[in-house]
């Protein structure tokens, strides 16, 4: 398996792990079937994303792209959050290996779910925003 | 804690020797002669593969003419299972009996001919990871072609029983092949004595080069010959020979052969107190019987980690070790060794394997049981699923 070097230091130091205890979004993403699960938390002021946390179950590469995908969002709005997309990810690590591709996948919908339970406590339908969040394929 | 570099990967490959270079490379520059030509630069070549074949039947309990070198162990492999279905299919005979723990050299094989109108039965293992020779005897049909199971299982190290197996394929008069790979230096073998017909060994697993193997025919099982062409191997296997390789396989089984249960003692107590040191860590399990396994293999389960980024870290603080995670196959399924024992897929993901030689000192032995904790600790503390099960929650 050869991983970027940038992988790799998001591996062995990733950004932004933990939990944020009063957040004002959590998502998480996954299964224990197919060996990936992540969790993500947002605080979340006037439409910025104040802070992003995750805890990730997997890979190398899934814990890589958590770190990179909460280092790509915070600060930003919600709606640059949303525009993060999965190929996004993967060119700020120097690209992923084939069968990783779906890691970065899971990221970005780490971030959605997370915005989606976001829009959820506000009372606010989520779908119409966030999407339907995709679940891994078994 | 100063870091180390401590190979604990021996099951997947080994290091060429310095014995078995220094045998080698006269016949890279000197001894360069084809084995067929007639001068003494070809005869010389002859003597040496011929002198190989000598060591390596020495050290299986066969015949030389039994012993015909191959690539490598999947070659091995195919050919005694494909071979043997091909002469068997001419007799009505299209069954064949494995087992679910095979390597995917001979599982992808079966599946291979199952497209081709063969028959396949899987005997199951117990949470052990052993085979019961009772469901060999039991799965034995008029129309089996061959009952093919490995010596020992290259992921979790059990060693089946394999004399129980023969000797019941011997009664029922079906062909037996063992892929031991994974047995050839770690567990006296002699062929002969154990009723073995068809046997497949790979050089790199014991010190060789890479690109070597071995497969043992019994005298009188007229397998179809595999690669048409010269003379070579007797007309079975034709293509020059690896002089070279051969060369260095011969050293190699020699020496790996030499004192086995002197080895094991030294590795055995090593070993154990790896597995003891790991076993501390809460919700951790042993995969595979702890006796009938290889001195050398620990397989052991850490629920609420991700196999490959515990090789990864592993790697870090420079231990090379291996898992049965998904994530180093390729696919998103586990090992199929260690579901094959019940366990859950998340626990089957989290798993390690260690296998270990001599050169892991006891002070190797004490870093890795310093190492391991911390990764352990640091990969928990990071992960979703270990945060759930400290709440007594399931993770589906």
């Amino acid at each position: 398996m050869l991983y970027s070097e940038k992988v790799l230091d998001h591996f062995s130091n990733p950004r932004n792990v933990g939990e944020i205890e009063d957040a004002d979004g959590v998502g998480e993403i996954g299964n224990a079937k197919c060996g990936d699960i992540m969790k993500m938390y947002l605080k979340i002021d006037d439409n910025i994303i104040t802070d992003a946390k995750f805890k990730t179950f997997g890979c190398g590469a899934a814990v890589a792209t958590s770190s990179m995908a909460t280092e790509l969002i915070k600060g930003k709005s919600i709606d640059d959050a949303l525009k993060l997309t999965n190929q996004a990810v993967v060119e700020a690590l120097d690209g992923l290996p084939a069968v990783k591709i779906h890691c970065s996948v899971l990221a970005e919908q780490a971030v959605r779910s997370a915005l989606s339970d976001y829009y959820t406590r506000q009372g606010i339908d989520p779908v119409p925003i966030v999407g339907e969040i995709k679940e891994p394929e078994e | 804690m100063e870091k180390r570099f401590i190979y604990a990967d021996n099951a997947a490959t080994t290091a060429v020797s310095e014995e078995v270079l220094a045998a080698m490379l006269p016949y890279f520059r000197e001894g360069y002669g084809n084995a067929s030509s007639i001068y003494k630069l070809g005869r010389d070549a002859q003597r040496a593969v011929e002198d190989a074949r000598d060591k390596v039947a020495k050290a299986l309990g066969a015949d030389p003419r039994e012993i015909f070198f191959t690539s490598c162990g999947s070659e091995s492999d195919n050919w005694a299972i494909k071979g043997t279905a091909e002469l068997m299919a001419k007799k009505g005979k299209k069954h064949i009996i494995t087992s679910v723990i095979e390597h995917h050299a001979v599982l992808h094989t079966t599946e291979y001919l199952e497209k081709h109108g063969y028959e396949v039965t899987y005997v199951p293992v117990s949470d052990k990871g052993l085979i019961d020779p009772e469901d060999i005897k039991n799965a034995i049909r008029e129309d089996t072609a061959l009952v093919t199971i490995m010596y020992a299982n290259n992921e979790i190290g059990t060693i089946q029983p394999i004399d129980e197996i023969a000797a019941i394929c011997r009664e029922k008069k079906v062909l037996f092949h063992t892929d031991a790979v994974q047995a050839v230096g770690h567990v006296d073998i002699d062929v002969h004595r154990q009723g073995i017909d068809m046997l497949s060994l790979s050089g790199h697993k014991i010190h060789a080069q890479k690109g070597i193997g071995v497969l043992y025919v019994r005298k009188g099982i007229a397998l179809p010959n595999l690669i048409h062409g010269g003379g070579q191997e007797r007309g079975r296997r034709a293509g020059t020979e690896n002089v070279p390789a051969i060369v260095g396989l011969g050293v190699a089984i020699e020496a790996a052969t030499r004192d086995i249960a002197a080895k094991n003692a030294v590795i055995t107590p090593r070993r154990n107190r790896l597995i003891d040191g790991i076993l501390k860590l809460p919700y951790t399990r042993l995969n595979g019987d702890r006796d009938k396994r290889l001195a050398g293999n620990l397989n052991i389960s850490i629920e609420g980690i991700e196999g490959e980024s515990l090789l990864l870290m592993l790697d870090m603080n420079g231990i090379c070790a291996s898992s049965g995670s998904a994530c180093t196959s390729g696919s998103l399924d586990p090992s199929h060794v260690l579901l094959s024992l019940g366990l859950e897929h998340a626990v089957a993901h989290g798993s390690m394997r260690l296998s270990i030689e001599e050169d892991v000192t006891d002070e190797d032995i004490d870093y890795i049981l310093e190492v391991v904790p911390k990764v352990v600790e640091r990969l928990r503390a990071m992960s979703p699923v270990w945060e759930k099960m400290m709440k007594g929650q399931k993770y589906e």
